[in-house]
């Protein structure tokens, strides 16, 4: 893969350099800007599903208590809490947010390659968040649909937010596609284009692997959504018939005929499961580089973790079915989607193995990053293991639609992603402010997150075993639930509410470290990787002064027998490690 | 150090957290104890590696923390290890899948000798249908469905004639026979869930969807919907009876066919009339109703509703509560009607009185209980308030508001719509409780005086 040398174009940078307040923070194109904008917005709307997600488990702690929530205000809840937190919040933090910062500076470059279009998605971003968010102050509210938004009865009456709500919903999704299109383009030639001299594709770390696999599976997936949302939205308003067949609402005939739900459900689910791994990816890449830099080693195995990511990406466009097993698609389907979901177990397990190796004869530095990577790998290894049971399609007919499905994959793709959201926030924030943040208020924050999130959602899978099922407003009376199901309940909400207040901790330590943190330096954690090489920290605008770094070495010569400091940056040359100025090979792990 | 701690605590606590969860698989009821062997299999196998990887991260954690002069090992890759680490995690999985592919591969394949019933699943009730003696479901469509023929059966086809038609949240199976069930909804997606039975499905409009399975154990079973179904789906319940033959046939044999529900004669408002003498010394000549006796307007109410709660109170499903005061001197009155034919002509009578003006006696804010009222009420009364016979919701409007209040109170409390066998009760009084407070029921009940 040829590298594009762009140290011919230093002078060209001085044109694009702001000048003022509005073009430098404001209408900004520089790709640090847009990725505090992005992940500020997301982190806010990610703030106000927390709040859903409050509201819910008061209703499920305890049932007719608050005056707020009825049926009708509960599965609004449900349904914005899942697809803000899916999408408005992990998808854009991850790439918008993190890609956007550093995608560039770990390639040595000195922008996206198309920074205006970089600016225009932030806001065609941040559209969608106004969009979405409107839809609470409409007539009948948002939708209540559910966040896989199934027809028909997104658009019945029956549902919550069946006329304005819904359509709002679809709206935002388009925009929030088109917004997505525009950074991810950027993201993938910036990938291929922009990587500075001596980084070859084997090089590169893999937090650059992870946001560059998932956004490709990104720019394939978002289209089956884009096209479902576009045909139910003529559903709604044309009264085509794409997703809806003769059926009956309120005792009347409706006016479709012929339509499939089940087309819906196979297009919303062809989005929809490469979407765990477009969330799951960019973790995976930047939890690497977290446990790696903490370790003081190299992560192991890393040709194996980049086939692994691209393995798993590329399995998770065939796997979209087993969302589906209780759909009442032709049930044959199920050899097929279970035998390749079960298979996507075998490269992320080994991704895990390379984690826990890359622990083992390392010298481990539990600072707060490290920590929530660590809390990472056990949540990961839990909702990994959980997601073998719903995969193996026999297994989901009892466990499908139940609270088991909630603790799975609220544990593989709530909890686990933000924990490495928390990871890289402790990790590279000295880089993005120049401040390090407070170690106790952090590890405070670990142990609150980590062993309140578990409190959360250990119990809940038993509740899914006992046949508990998801998306009730109140379980009512059964013959099989015992009260002791209810006292669970509760304590799960206590625990929900405890993580929920106590994230107030990180706040507290974002905005106190701004002013108040110790200098960090340009590399605080003696890391190897270009982004900490960088001459100003914060970086400024072209974040490399006159010259691109060059790179001499593979992105992990930790603990090099031989060599004076426990890490080689990047662009360090000598023999040492696995460098060679002579070729950039490709392979560099054969020279260790 | 304290996450190396921390890593092992967990996994014990997990593990015994395991072993003392009295929250476990409901006793199965079913052939499907294959299931279960693979969900048993797939604990050990998963358990174990749980157990492994995070006490070996744990001990990592431990023996390589830092330390003052320590130094990690370089180590980029081991091949061997890698690749045997993954043959192994290949083993593992294949000995979960395997046994999971045959399992399914069995409930793929209905067995010859399985006899067909259906589930009909609508916003937000259950219905059945059997295939009556010629073992063959006429067919059906949705274009059909009407107030007459709520199961949209098509009139001209003769196999649909004799087919059983159970309108009723409840079903019966005969015991050790293996059955399959045809899904079909009427409107949005459901699924016909028994936790007992292992099994469930969607239901989904426009396609019939099957499942199979043979009960083993005679017992009352509860039915949910386990697939979002709008703002009813927690309220959409249904029960199924496993019962010896015997009993199974006895209750079959009790459920009406096509062609009798069909071939129904009118009811006769002249014969309505007579015995409604009695009721008019409450309820009025005309229905109006008279608070002063505690007796709620009728005229407006349709005649399904009437019939239904009129046998509610002679079944004791409804007037039999200890608080239920005004009930309890309903029961008695209704057990005058002798036969269900009474029962018909009676409310076949009420429902054909001319509407007369009931007085506001309740008053609230109306915007707040508009609000309440559409976002809840209106997916089963309607946005008008007229109800409607797809739903069995009552007419609401024009009716007596002090009534209304007195009833939802009563639903909040269970004294109306627990018991067991009152079919849509169940339902408002998980709506009721939703009105948590009696300024909010005083605001949905000024506004529906207000849709007059």
């Amino acid at each position: 893969m040829a590298y594009v040398p762009l140290a011919d174009q230093d002078h060209d940078q001085e044109h694009h350099d702001p000048h003022t307040f509005i073009t430098k923070y404001v209408w900004s194109q520089d790709h640090k800007v847009i990725a505090i904008q992005y992940a500020g917005t997301a982190i806010f709307v990610g703030l106000v599903a927390l709040g859903l997600s409050a509201m819910m488990r008061l209703q499920l702690g305890f049932p007719d208590t608050f005056s707020l929530i009825d049926p009708s205000s509960y599965y609004q809840a449900v349904t914005m809490h899942g697809m803000i937190m899916v999408v408005y919040l992990l998808t854009a933090l991850f790439m918008g947010g993190f890609g956007n910062y550093l995608i560039p500076l770990m390639c040595g470059a000195r922008d996206m390659v198309f920074p205006y279009l970089n600016m225009l998605s932030f806001w065609f971003y941040l559209l969608s968040v106004l969009i979405l968010l409107s839809s609470f102050f409409v007539t009948g509210g948002p939708t209540g649909a559910g966040w896989t938004l199934y027809p028909p009865q997104t658009i019945t009456p029956g549902t919550p937010g069946h006329e304005t709500g819904i359509l709002l919903m679809l709206i935002s999704l388009a925009v929030f596609i088109v917004a997505f299109t525009m950074g991810g383009l950027n993201y993938i030639t910036t990938v291929l284009q922009y990587r500075t001299r001596g980084l070859t594709m084997m090089r590169l770390p893999l937090t650059v692997w992870g946001i560059f696999t998932a956004t490709a599976l990104a720019l394939f997936a978002f289209p089956a959504l884009l096209v479902s949302a576009i045909m139910m939205t003529f559903d709604l308003l044309l009264g085509t018939s794409f997703f809806m067949p003769a059926i009956m609402a309120a005792g009347e005939q409706l006016d479709y005929n012929g339509g499939s739900p089940i087309l819906f459900q196979h297009l919303f689910w062809f989005f929809g499961h490469p979407e765990v791994y477009i969330v799951a990816l960019p973790a995976f890449g930047l939890v690497s580089d977290v446990l790696s830099t903490h370790a003081r080693k190299n992560i192991f195995g890393y040709r194996m973790m980049v086939w692994a990511i691209i393995a798993i990406g590329g399995l998770s466009f065939v796997v979209w079915a087993h969302h589906m097993y209780v759909s009442g698609m032709n049930p044959y389907f199920g050899f097929f989607f279970a035998t390749t979901t079960l298979i996507i177990a075998v490269p992320t397990a080994l991704k895990v193995y390379n984690w826990v190796l890359t622990l083992w004869e390392g010298d481990i530095r539990l600072n707060t990053p490290m920590l929530f990577a660590i809390g990472f790998v056990f949540t990961f290894i839990h909702g990994g293991l959980t997601g073998l049971f719903l995969g193996n399609v026999v297994i989901d007919l009892p466990l499908s639609d139940t609270y088991f499905v909630v603790a799975h994959f609220h544990m593989v793709m709530g909890v686990s992603p933000v924990l490495v959201v928390f990871a890289a926030i402790y990790h590279w924030y000295p880089k993005m402010t120049g401040k390090m943040m407070n170690e106790t208020l952090g590890k405070m924050h670990f142990w609150c997150t980590f062993l309140g999130t578990y409190a959360i959602y250990l119990p809940m899978h038993y509740l899914g075993f006992l046949g508990v099922p998801r998306r009730y407003y109140a379980m009512g009376s059964t013959d099989f639930i015992p009260e002791s199901a209810q006292a669970l309940n509760a304590n799960i909400t206590l625990a929900a509410l405890f993580v929920a207040v106590t994230q107030i901790l990180f706040f507290i330590n974002v905005f106190w470290s701004l002013k108040n943190g110790k200098p960090s330096g340009g590399n605080p954690w003696g890391a190897t990787t270009l982004e900490w090489q960088t001459p100003d920290t914060p970086p400024k605008h072209g974040n490399w002064g006159h010259d691109l770094p060059v790179v001499h070495r593979w992105a992990y010569d930790y603990s090099v027998p031989g060599y004076p400091q426990d890490f080689i940056p990047q662009n360090v040359a000598g023999d040492f490690g696995v460098s060679d100025d002579h070729d950039h090979d490709d392979a560099p792990a054969k020279h260790a | 150090m304290a996450i190396a701690v921390a890593l092992v605590l967990l996994v014990v606590g997990s593990v015994v957290f395991h072993f003392m969860s009295p929250w476990w698989f409901t006793p199965i009821a079913s052939n499907w104890g294959s299931i279960d062997f693979t969900i048993n299999l797939t604990f050990w196998v998963t358990g174990a590696v749980f157990i492994a990887v995070n006490l070996f991260m744990a001990y990592c954690v431990y023996r390589f923390r830092h330390k003052a002069g320590q130094k990690a090992v370089y180590e980029p890759e081991n091949a061997k290890l890698e690749i045997g680490l993954s043959a192994v995690t290949a083993v593992g999985v294949i000995a979960m899948l395997a046994p999971g592919l045959f399992v399914w591969a069995t409930f793929v394949t209905v067995p010859e000798e399985a006899t067909e019933y259906e589930v009909v699943g609508q916003q937000w009730q259950w219905s059945y249908r059997y295939p009556g003696n010629d073992g063959i479901l006429g067919t059906v469509d949705t274009r059909h469905i009407s107030e007459s023929n709520p199961f949209g059966m098509n009139p001209d086809d003769p196999n649909g004639q004799d087919d059983i038609l159970v309108k009723d949240p409840e079903m019966y199976l005969p015991v050790g026979k293996p059955v399959k069930a045809l899904l079909r909804s009427k409107d949005v997606l459901h699924n016909y869930t028994v936790p007992q039975f292992r099994v469930k499905m969607d239901l989904v409009p426009g396609m019939v969807t099957y499942l199979w399975f043979t009960p083993t154990v005679v017992g009352s079973y509860d039915i949910l919907c386990e697939e979002l179904c709008g703002i009813g789906h927690h309220v959409m319940r249904g029960k199924v009876v496993v019962a010896e033959q015997a009993d199974y046939d006895a209750w079959l044999s009790r459920q009406p066919t096509y062609a009798q529900l069909a071939s129904m004669a009118a009811p006769n408002i002249v014969a309505g009339q007579q015995q409604y003498a009695v009721c008019a010394s409450c309820h009025g000549q005309q229905g109006e109703g008279l608070q002063a006796m505690n007796a709620p307007k009728l005229n407006g109410l349709q005649s399904w509703y009437i019939e239904r709660q009129l046998k509610y109170y002679q079944q004791g499903v409804r007037g039999a509560h200890p608080d239920d005061q005004y009930g309890r001197q309903m029961a008695p009155m209704a057990s005058m009607l002798s036969t269900d034919d009474a029962v018909r002509n009676v409310a076949a009578y009420i429902s054909q009185l001319p509407v007369t003006n009931s007085p506001d006696t309740v008053s609230g804010n109306v915007s707040r209980g508009m609000r309440i009222y559409n976002a809840n009420c209106a997916a089963c009364h309607g946005k008008n308030g007229l109800g409607s016979w797809a739903t069995d919701a009552p007419n609401l409007v024009g009716m007596s508001d002090w009534y209304a209040v007195i009833q939802l109170n009563n639903f909040k409390a269970k004294i109306r719509g627990a018991h067991s066998d009152d079919d849509y009760g169940e339902q408002m009084v998980s709506m009721a409780t939703a009105m948590r407070n009696p300024e909010q029921v005083n605001d949905v009940v000024a506004y529906i005086n207000s849709l007059r």
